[in-house]
């Protein structure tokens, strides 16, 4: 291999096959690429805990409203995607109120701690469950440091075409992919936006003319538990993380 | 001998004329489905029915974890075509008749609908 590593060799080969990808295969026909989760984005959300009324729950019933998670009045078990978290500072007694879901790592544990793959980072980001391989095993429940997944104990029905969920799976924020695919936003920022105080704006982080990114510039932002180094998609501003 | 038994088998089989005669000979009735409410499917019917588990078993992956969208095997387009009145969801119009006529017939289990749900859009409206 002309004493080249083979890695080098390997690469080459890659990108020659990649470079073909594109080809014309004949007049009028191409190989397309194929559509789908976007791995030049990394789509996240900023909440400024400045805004986000501590009696405000609206981000909440939102998600279960549109994701169709209501429980049984069974707090211990019952599933949750999205919670409020109040804080206080216990040397100065202020308070702040944040909302905290499955935060969508960059480098998630619960993917790596996960024996079958169901638990997967899509290309653009988003930290989902693969419900048709979960063996409701909760390893990833254990791994995730802000508690972001909820196991289904019970029987479901009438779930929202566009949510399954069932009974022995383990679940979580899916950041609405069903509306971010279809150029949407997320319903806790939509819900949050017309009837709270919008704090939360969702976005690619990687765009740096986007809203997140100007904020983030603006005012610096944070991470939940930033020294675990898991590099969360969902940053907050307004609170001393 | 074994060859002559096969193009005897291979005769009967022929000379028993359709399988719609089943039933009327005796044997167990085919199943019936119901009626979709599109005008054509995204295949033919022989090729759906041989192969449409392997249809959406290959998109639910390409839509689940690469996100590619509207793809042709969509299973909440089966949903919306094939529902017809469910008794077991009171009525509502389900896939549930449709898929059960032929997987109850060939003891088929499947678990699609524990998870997704087999209403149609009528009965389940996205907000």
């Amino acid at each position: 291999m002309n004493g080249q590593p083979m890695d080098k060799v390997r690469r080459k080969v890659l990108a020659c096959a990649a470079a073909t990808a594109g080809l014309v295969l004949a007049p009028g026909v191409t190989l397309l690429a194929a559509q789908g989760a976007d791995s030049k984005k990394r789509w996240g959300l900023l909440i400024d805990a400045s805004k986000c009324a501590k009696d405000c729950e609206v981000c909440v019933v939102a998600c279960r409203d549109e994701n169709g998670w209501s429980g049984h009045q069974r707090p211990a078990t019952d599933p949750q995607w999205i919670r409020k978290v109040n804080l206080r500072d216990p040397a100065t007694g202020f308070t702040w109120s944040l909302p905290v879901m499955c935060q969508h790592c960059t480098s998630p544990p619960c993917v790596d701690v996960c024996p079958t793959g169901a638990s997967f980072k899509r290309a653009d980001g988003i930290v989902l469950v693969d419900k048709h391989i979960c063996i409701g095993c909760r390893y990833c429940m254990m791994a995730c440091p802000y508690k972001g997944r909820s196991f289904v104990h019970e029987k479901i029905t009438n779930q929202k075409p566009y949510a399954p969920r069932g009974m022995g799976t383990v679940e979580s924020c899916t950041m609405c992919v069903h509306r971010i695919d279809a150029g949407g936003v997320p319903a806790c920022v939509e819900a949050c936006a017309s009837q709270g105080g919008g704090a939360i704006i969702s976005g690619d982080l990687n765009d740096p003319s986007g809203d997140i990114a100007r904020e983030a510039a603006k005012y610096g932002v944070g991470r939940i538990r930033s020294d675990l180094g898991l590099e969360p998609g969902v940053l907050y501003r307004g609170a001393p993380l | 001998m074994i060859r002559s038994g096969i193009i005897l088998v291979f005769l009967a089989v022929f000379l028993a004329g359709p399988p719609a005669s089943s039933a009327e000979q005796g044997g167990v009735p085919f199943p019936v489905l119901a009626k979709a409410q599109g005008e054509k499917c995204v295949a033919p019917a022989e090729d759906m029915r041989r192969n449409h588990g392997d249809y959406l078993l290959h998109q639910r992956d390409e839509t689940a974890r690469l996100g590619i969208r509207g793809g042709k095997y969509s299973l909440k387009k089966c949903i919306e075509c094939h529902a017809s009145p469910d008794a077991e969801a009171a009525g509502a119009a389900t896939v549930r008749p449709f898929c059960a006529a032929c997987h109850d017939y060939a003891a088929v289990s499947i678990n699609c609908f524990e998870c997704h749900t087999p209403k149609a859009s009528g009965g389940n409206p996205k907000p």
